[in-house]
């Protein structure tokens, strides 16, 4: 009895400690705020020549088709995309304040990426958004799939910077329990675990193999030859499954039998006949020591395998754009035509021995991600044509956890990230989860560009997380201690904008906000800004990338 | 000639394989297998089928009611009491003649001759989400495509209904405690998605502002000037071809201020009506789902979980009747109450049945191989039964197999939709909205 008062004080204590410390540390913010640098950021010399060349290569293209681009994004708007694409929230008020700290001779995009990349927020989100490609989001078979741990291998791996390369040979040839070899939950989410066929399924194992690491979509031929032009054959597909078939499951977990034999029979045929492991193009680059998955592996990473480069810089551009260059994501043409960039891109990626990041701060510094989604003037807006060919960045919609990831990173001032409180990390798992629910969520099908739903406008106009979010409540929501502790009404309105837009506002946004809010005393001013909040968290923008 | 015997054809065989074949031609097959389809019926429904109604008005509106978990054919809607896969199930005798239903169908079974079971469903699924998206679409999952559920082919395919002349201003496809199942407008886009809302006994969600009218206006205005400054000099369609942001608002808008929100309530309809439901959520969705049926909505899904029985099956397939049989009875009288049941096809779905064999804890596992779906109301020929299963349990195949799919090509084709009309899908294929081939005998 008397231990369980004792940590009820203990609890009270921490709570208001904690109450203290956040009230205290926000005045002291918003006043003067005295932050941490920082880490200022270039890139490297090789990484320039690659940047030059892609560059050109899109200058050529503009002029060929007669296209103008449009003007340079502000750093803002380029932090604003680069947050939401890898940590899957805009930036906090309290990091874009860090921008400031930079000097000139640091490039700001550079140091946001080195600043994002050291960051968990990153490894979690690209990890769980990769894992869709590698895993996809179903439930998977009991006991012998687990999900959670494939998301915190990838994570870390993420975080150590891996070569990509390495780590889809792990997830390729993982051998092992899925407990303690998180990469085998790569083959054992394909198991069947009734019936005849047993085991590990070659055919899934095949079809995601070609759409992750090739970027082809050999789907369709596991049942036919291909009907839409290509030169894939049904034999292709079950040749590339033969890879897989010897897997198996062992008391010690994902295992190669070399015993086992794939058949198959073949569209039209009436018997079922023995299929030999061949790959479907460039057998030249297949080693001939290991056992079946090891060789595969080996040949799809193969550095002139550029398939598996191409796979992967097409799905990092749309992470970090929100719309793939060839699209579908997963299913380029084998051999071209390629969209203007992709080669340059491929090889960069090849020349850096397969370094995510270093893709990523090349593609961050290029002309067509640094394009605005505006040409800045009403007269002559934007056309699908500069949508196209990048010399606009395309406005594509937000995925619903951005979205909420947003909304909950606005309700606070400081950075959501791994230094947050565990408290507030539950909470926002759960707000997350449940948000996503009712947005609706486009699960595997990661760049599909669905219009905005009646739902999600009831969701956000009406919904739980913007309300408790934005609703007067002066310990947890930035809305309130704006209303509070701003120094102006002006500087409230563009701290507001800052932290869901990140954008200061233009002349006519400011004049009408800091009329809502003008001469409000108390909880009427609290109400003010949250209906502040309301409009700039329901507007296109907070929840459309641009 | 055993009736049952089937030569599959070119396009079966495709489908077999592949579980796609739009690369046939579809209409010289389809005549050979239309015809073949009668053959499927047993010869007590070739009788029943000539005393069966014929309608030829168009329906307006569908009701899915979803057994989630995979319930059992065999103490539901073919029961086979008595036989080496009965064991200690029992079976009740219905309104029509030598059919029998699993116990606890006591009121439903009175109703035989407003709907047709078809007993011999079978699909290659024998994973809940798997099956559940086949069942649900009609297509088995493809990996870069989802495919649309029936309501979102429905809503999308016809035009928005109209209420007293004007459209309708609640969604026209929902989802009834559906959960993360919740019927998709998948590659149709979002906005068919179904609304989700949960038991009816609770307000639906996010349709009430959170403010007075006077801070609402305010909040508006701001919006506004928010949108102008953003369409500034961005891509002019912006709003119209890709976003619907601003129109999605003012759609949301109009459907917090409509009456036509009380279609979702349940609580106003008299008190005796209320209970012949059953005192169940899924008894109050059934409810609703009459209610907003007579509203004018498309397409509504009502969802009852707990199907999955593995262990004690007998015991979990009574608990779940107790809860069916009175909803999915007084769903059907309260739709012909309202004269909506001629317009109104009512299906009652699951995502694959249960085997024949018991396992050791006297449970029954996943079964895709010849499950119950129960059809009816909108001018669908009811009082059959469509295909048999084998009682002693030995034979894989049920006579006169229907396929998933040809349940939705039923439905489509019974709205008058074009179900092999071929949309083009975003990953650049064309594909039919329906796969499969109407059921002949129920049209």
């Amino acid at each position: 009895m008397s231990s369980s008062f004792s940590r009820i004080l203990i609890g009270l204590a921490t709570l208001a400690a904690l109450m203290v410390a956040a009230v205290v540390g926000l005045s002291f913010y918003l006043k003067e705020p005295r932050l941490e640098e920082l880490p200022p950021s270039n890139l490297g010399a090789t990484e320039i020549q690659q940047l030059e060349t892609v560059n050109q290569i899109f200058a050529d293209h503009w002029k060929s088709e007669n296209l103008s681009p449009t003007p340079e994004a502000d750093t803002l708007t380029l932090v604003r995309r680069l947050s939401l694409a890898l940590t899957g929230a805009a930036p906090s008020l309290e990091e874009i304040r860090r921008l400031k700290s930079l000097t000139e001779d640091a490039d700001p995009i550079q140091s946001w990426l080195t600043h994002l990349f050291s960051d968990q927020r990153y490894s979690n989100y690209i990890a769980e958004r990769l894992a869709r490609t590698y895993v996809g989001v179903e439930q998977g078979p009991f006991l012998v799939y687990r999900r959670r741990r494939m998301v915190n291998w990838l994570a870390e791996e993420l975080v150590r910077n891996r070569p990509y390369d390495e780590l889809v040979r792990d997830m390729v040839a993982a051998e092992g329990i899925w407990t303690s070899n998180p990469e085998a939950n790569f083959i054992t989410v394909s198991v069947i675990q009734n019936g005849e066929n047993k085991g590990p399924d070659e055919v899934k194992l095949a079809a995601r193999t070609s759409r992750a690491f090739l970027g082809v979509s050999l789907d369709c031929m596991q049942c036919h030859d291909d009907k839409f032009g290509d030169h894939w054959k049904q034999q292709d597909f079950h040749q590339l499954a033969a890879f897989f078939a010897q897997s198996d499951m062992a008391v010690s977990g994902v295992i190669e039998n070399r015993k086992k034999v794939y058949q198959t029979r073949y569209n039209g045929e009436t018997e079922e006949s023995k299929v030999p492991a061949l790959v479907p193009y460039s057998p030249e680059l297949l080693p001939e020591s290991g056992n079946y998955r090891q060789r595969l592996a080996q040949w799809i990473t193969h550095r002139e395998n550029r398939a598996f480069s191409r796979a992967m810089v097409n799905r990092t551009w749309a992470l970090i754009t929100g719309r793939p260059l060839s699209s579908p994501v997963d299913d380029i043409p084998l051999e071209g035509p390629f969209p203007v960039g992709m080669e340059e891109f491929v090889d960069a990626f090849i020349e850096s021995d397969f370094d995510l990041q270093s893709l990523i701060r090349i593609m961050a510094a290029s002309e067509p991600f640094r394009r605005s989604s505006s040409t800045g003037d009403p007269e002559a807006p934007v056309t699908l044509e500069q949508e196209e060919a990048w010399a606009a960045f395309p406005i594509t919609p937000l995925r619903p956890e951005q979205v909420a990831g947003s909304v909950i990173q606005a309700g606070t001032l400081t950075a959501l990230d791994g230094n947050t409180h565990i408290f507030q990390k539950i909470r926002r798992f759960g707000e997350t989860r449940d948000f996503v629910k009712r947005y609706g969520d486009p699960g595997e099908n990661e760049f599909i560009e669905d219009a905005g739903t009646i739902p999600q406008r009831l969701l956000l106009m009406n919904g739980k997380l913007v309300d408790e979010r934005t609703e007067p409540n002066p310990l947890m929501n930035s809305s309130t201690r704006l209303a509070h502790h701003s120094p102006s009404d002006e500087a409230a309105v563009d701290v507001a904008f800052l932290a869901t837009l990140t954008r200061h506002p233009n002349e006519e946004e400011s004049r009408h906000f800091v009329s809502l809010i003008d001469g409000t005393k108390s909880k009427h001013r609290e109400k003010m800004m949250e209906d502040v909040y309301w409009a700039l968290i329901n507007s296109t923008e907070f929840s459309w990338n641009r | 000639m055993n009736p049952f015997s089937h030569i599959p054809t070119k396009r079966e065989l495709a489908a077999e394989a592949c579980g796609s074949n739009d690369h046939f031609s579809r209409r010289t097959l389809l005549q050979g297998i239309g015809l073949a389809g009668l053959s499927w019926l047993t010869p007590l429904s070739r009788q029943l089928t000539l005393a069966a109604e014929t309608t030829g008005k168009r329906p307006k509106s569908v009701i899915v009611l979803w057994m989630r978990g995979g319930a059992s054919q065999l103490e539901t809607f073919d029961p086979h009491p008595g036989s080496p896969i009965g064991y200690d199930s029992t079976a009740i005798a219905t309104a029509t003649k030598g059919i029998q239903f699993g116990k606890g169908l006591e009121q439903t079974a009175e109703l035989t001759n407003d709907f047709s079971i078809i007993r011999s469903v079978t699909s290659k699924e024998g994973d809940h989400e798997r099956a559940t998206y086949n069942v649900k679409t009609g297509y088995r999952p493809f990996p870069g495509l989802v495919h649309p559920s029936i309501g979102s082919v429905l809503c999308h395919e016809l035009p928005a209904p109209l209420i007293d002349g004007s459209t309708i201003e609640i969604p026209t496809h929902i989802s009834i405690m559906a959960g993360r199942d919740s019927a998709r407008g998948g590659y149709l886009g979002a906005q068919y998605d179904a609304f989700q809302i949960g038991d009816p006994k609770s307000p639906i969600p996010d349709v009430r502002s959170r403010v007075d009218e006077t801070r609402t206006a305010k909040r508006m205005d701001s919006l506004n000037i928010l949108e102008n400054s953003f369409s500034a000099g961005r891509l002019a369609s912006l709003e119209k071809e890709r976003t619907l942001h601003q129109s999605s608002i003012e759609r949301a808008r109009h459907m917090m201020s409509s009456d036509q929100l009380s279609a979702f309530e349940i609580a106003d309809l008299p008190k005796a009506e209320r209970e012949a439901y059953g005192d169940t959520p899924f008894g109050r969705g059934c409810l609703a789902a009459v209610r907003l049926v007579e509203a004018g909505v498309r397409c509504v899904e009502v969802t009852l979980g707990g199907w999955d029985t593995h262990a004690n099956n007998l015991e979990g397939v009574l608990k779940q009747n107790a809860i069916l049989d009175p909803a999915l009875a007084s769903l059907i009288k309260g739709l012909k109450a309202r004269d909506l049941y001629d317009e109104t096809i009512i299906v009652v779905g699951t995502e694959f049945g249960r085997t024949p064999k018991q396992n050791v804890t006297e449970g029954r596992d996943h079964w895709p191989h010849g499950f119950s779906i129960l059809m009816g109301g909108g001018g669908l020929k009811n009082g059959q039964v469509i295909g048999e299963t084998d009682p002693t349990g030995e034979k894989e195949e049920p006579a006169g197999k229907v396929r998933v799919e040809d349940i939705h090509a039923t439905v489509l084709e019974k709205f008058g939709v074009d179900y092999e009309y071929e949309l083009t899908t975003p990953i650049g294929r064309p594909l039919a909205i329906s796969d499969g081939i109407p059921i002949r005998a129920l049209l």
